[in-house]
């Protein structure tokens, strides 16, 4: 039995799906694009120019719900799958686009630059329980207008796992969407093969912008999966109570399978979020509440009972430092997290409301999600029974420690961690430095980037990145490219 | 006075209906609506203002105070002396070029209204020019800038450079995630707040108004 956790029974769910239904039909959504509406008025919305809402009908809504794909896969740089989101399947990836890193040796937050990408990257090269990159921060060190694209170019150069990203603009979006299929050897085999996952945010309330909603219809167009990420904050932009804020989740995300699926019906997606609490009293949005938690798992549940793949910004904190709190917040998450069977998990590294990504982190989040992958795996019996010639035989031998069925189900049924996590008794500890989590973490991250290996990314395919990348930064203003760490 | 200590009390605990009862109230017993103004109204948003700065209260429990001073001062000013009861001055708030991002201005800008300034939000994706010409034509004695993105923070370096060119006499203040102290200082701008609260003390530091 998979263990797993809800919040949410089947009549709740009915009710959340039918009042955000409602919603769609008599406030609609505001769409800050006329082609956009055009294309939603064409498909049946009723729409009101003034305003630029468009009200979305039952029937259409349905139509979206129809031709929306139940499941996906992502495949690396290579073309070797990665990803299956169907099921409970977990796969986490590192949160994205801080504006800061924690600077270790300083224990401050400065702007990233290239040096401090490539060091991520080759970082969650070497991480096994994390199934895909990010474009985790945006380098200071290159113009903006090409800053989004340049984060998935070092991505594609320098890991060889899929990318979860997105565009900061419409016109981000063709220039990224090129470097994808140069990566894949052309937009056909992208189509085929998605090698990464664009974050599309609707505005709460109920409204997409303009950027937004053509990166939804591009993506839909180009076979480049999204994933909708819906921002409710209760108590401040939505309902205070849970179950209100995930109605007006619901509403949000559904708006955006419809624009979605009428640009390209059978484009796929990820049903995410990042919604959140809102704390007065800081006027902050913690990722780390309990409360922001329980909404992304009921969100999923709302989700999966359409039988979407989901997603959330969970497995991450609000702490400034690799502090207790960063690893309560971060493990609550991701334990959640599994047992809700969230599909595709974007948090770890992440700290500090989503604004500051710290490689020791990191390295600390990655044990988080192996010891919660293995929570997932439950438990089951394994040649367990008749349980008597096991018994025996430990009488017998004193011993199990070498017993073939200890042989056989050691690894997957214990999963050790690595050298971040104490396991030491405190002498061994002691004659060892006596290091705390953050020693053991800084190194382990200086291992991972010395034990790197390039990708195994064609040469010729790196050398077309690098022109076409070069190309763009002139064309933005600079005259080179950061030299490739 | 007992009723003007009660009134204050009123807008203090964000009471409107009381608030606005009391004020008339008190106007028909023969008060004089100046000092009903400064003893009631003005003394509880005072109150408010000082339990906020010792974070007694939130920004939900201020934004309520402000609700219940703005329907006394609705009694009150048929009878207040012409420009009794009016802003402290005029403030002008945005979103830079290319950050859609509002949720911290509109905060922003809720906080300094209940502070008692009047307030021009020109929105999200302002173009820097736009600022300039806002500030002038609405006689701003403070430009307020806002960005969430690392890529458009930089706009705000030129929301200064032309205040300045323009020669206008408004000080620019600076806020949002990416933005720090530093940053601000760097670009040249007058202040940096990094809450709604800190913004309203220092757009009061910089209008001279404590
Ligand atoms: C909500 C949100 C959105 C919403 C915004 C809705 C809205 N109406 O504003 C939506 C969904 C639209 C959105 C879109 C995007 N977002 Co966004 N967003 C956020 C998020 C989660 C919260 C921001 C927020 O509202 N905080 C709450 C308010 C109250 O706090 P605040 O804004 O900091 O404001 C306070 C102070 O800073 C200060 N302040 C603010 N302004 C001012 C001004 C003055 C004068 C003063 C004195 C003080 C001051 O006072 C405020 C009150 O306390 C942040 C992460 C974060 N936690 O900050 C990401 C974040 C800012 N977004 C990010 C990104 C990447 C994007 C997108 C590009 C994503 C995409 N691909 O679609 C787009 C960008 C679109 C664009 N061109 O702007 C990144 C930025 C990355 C970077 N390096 O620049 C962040 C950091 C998240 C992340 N890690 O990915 N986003």
């Amino acid at each position: 039995m998979r263990p797993t956790v809800r919040f949410l029974d089947d009549a709740l769910i009915g009710r959340i799906v039918d009042e955000a239904r409602g919603l769609l039909e008599k406030l609609g959504v505001e769409v800050q694009d006329p082609g956009l509406l055009d294309v939603l008025g064409e498909h049946g919305a009723r729409v009101e120019r003034g305003t630029s809402r468009a009200f979305l009908p039952g029937a259409l809504l349905d139509r979206a719900l129809a031709t929306a794909p139940r499941a996906f896969r992502l495949f690396d740089v290579l073309g070797d799958p990665t990803h299956d989101f169907t099921g409970s399947k977990v796969h986490f990836t590192p949160g994205s686009s801080a504006l800061n890193v924690l600077d270790w040796p300083a224990q401050t937050v400065r702007r990233p630059v290239t040096a401090d990408y490539a060091a991520c990257a080759k970082v969650v090269q070497g991480l096994p329980h994390i199934a895909a990159q990010s474009t985790a921060f945006v380098p200071a060190d290159v113009p903006d207008a090409i800053a989004d694209a340049y984060r998935l170019y070092l991505s594609l150069m320098l890991g060889e796992k899929p990318v979860v990203t997105g565009a900061f603009t419409a016109e981000g979006f063709p220039l990224m969407h090129e470097l994808l299929a140069i990566a894949r050897g052309g937009t056909g085999d992208l189509r085929a093969k998605p090698l990464a996952v664009f974050s599309a945010c609707p505005t709460s309330p109920f409204k997409w912008s303009r950027d937004t909603a053509r990166n939804v219809v591009d993506c839909a167009r180009a076979g480049v999966p999204v994933e909708f990420i819906a921002m409710p904050m209760a108590g401040f932009l939505s309902p205070v109570t849970l179950t209100g804020t995930v109605v007006q989740h619901t509403a949000e995300t559904l708006s955006g399978i419809v624009l979605h699926q009428c640009a390209a019906p059978g484009a796929p997606f990820l049903y995410g979020g990042s919604p959140g609490v809102f704390d007065i009293r800081y006027e902050t949005t913690p990722m780390g509440a309990i409360e922001t938690m329980m909404i992304d798992a009921a969100y999923n549940e709302v989700g999966k009972s359409f039988g979407f793949p989901t997603q959330a910004y969970t497995a991450l904190s609000d702490a400034k430092r690799l502090d207790a709190q960063a690893g309560l917040e971060t493990g609550m998450g991701a334990a959640l997290a599994v047992l809700a069977g969230i599909n595709s998990v974007s948090g770890p590294g992440m700290m500090d409301f989503e604004n500051c990504v710290s490689l020791e982190k990191l390295v600390v989040d990655h044990e988080i999600c192996g010891m919660a992958l293995r929570l997932g795996r439950g438990i089951e019996p394994r040649e367990d029974f008749p349980a008597l010639p096991r018994f025996e035989e430990l009488l017998r031998e004193e011993h199990l420690l070498i017993s073939p069925h200890t042989r056989k189900y050691l690894k997957s049924e214990i999963a050790f961690p690595g050298p971040v996590i104490d396991r030491a008794s405190r002498a061994r500890w002691a004659e060892e430095g006596s290091g705390t989590l953050g020693d053991r973490a800084h190194a382990e991250v200086e291992r991972l980037i010395g034990q790197w290996t390039p990708s195994r990314l064609a040469d010729d395919l790196k050398g077309a990145l690098t022109e076409r990348m070069a190309a763009a930064a002139k064309a933005a203003g600079a005259d080179a490219l950061p030299p490739l760490p | 006075m007992d009723k003007l200590k009660r009134l204050s009390e009123c807008v203090a605990a964000g009471d409107a209906e009381s608030a606005a009862a009391l004020a008339a109230e008190m106007l028909g017993s023969g008060a004089d609506p100046q000092e009903v103004l400064d003893g009631g109204l003005i003394a509880g948003m005072n109150a408010v203002g000082g339990r906020f700065k010792a974070r007694e209260i939130f920004l939900p429990d201020v934004l309520m105070a402000s609700k219940a001073m703005q329907a006394a001062l609705a009694v009150l000013q048929p009878r207040l002396a012409a420009g009794g009861g009016t802003p402290r001055g005029t403030v002008v708030l945005g979103t830079v070029r290319g950050d859609l991002h509002d949720i911290g201005k509109n905060l922003v800008g809720i906080m300094l209204r209940g502070a008692g300034y009047r307030v021009v939000d020109l929105g999200k994706d302002v173009p820097p020019e736009r600022f300039v010409e806002a500030a002038r034509a609405e006689g701003a004695r403070v430009i307020g800038c806002s960005a969430l993105l690392t890529t458009t923070m930089g706009v705000m370096r030129r929301v200064v450079e032309l205040a300045r060119a323009a020669g206008l006499p408004v000080k620019v203040i600076v806020g949002g995630a990416p933005v720090t102290a530093d940053f601000a200082s760097a670009i040249g701008a007058d202040g940096y707040g990094y809450d709604a609260g800190h913004a309203v003390e220092r757009v009061e530091a910089l209008a001279g108004d404590r």
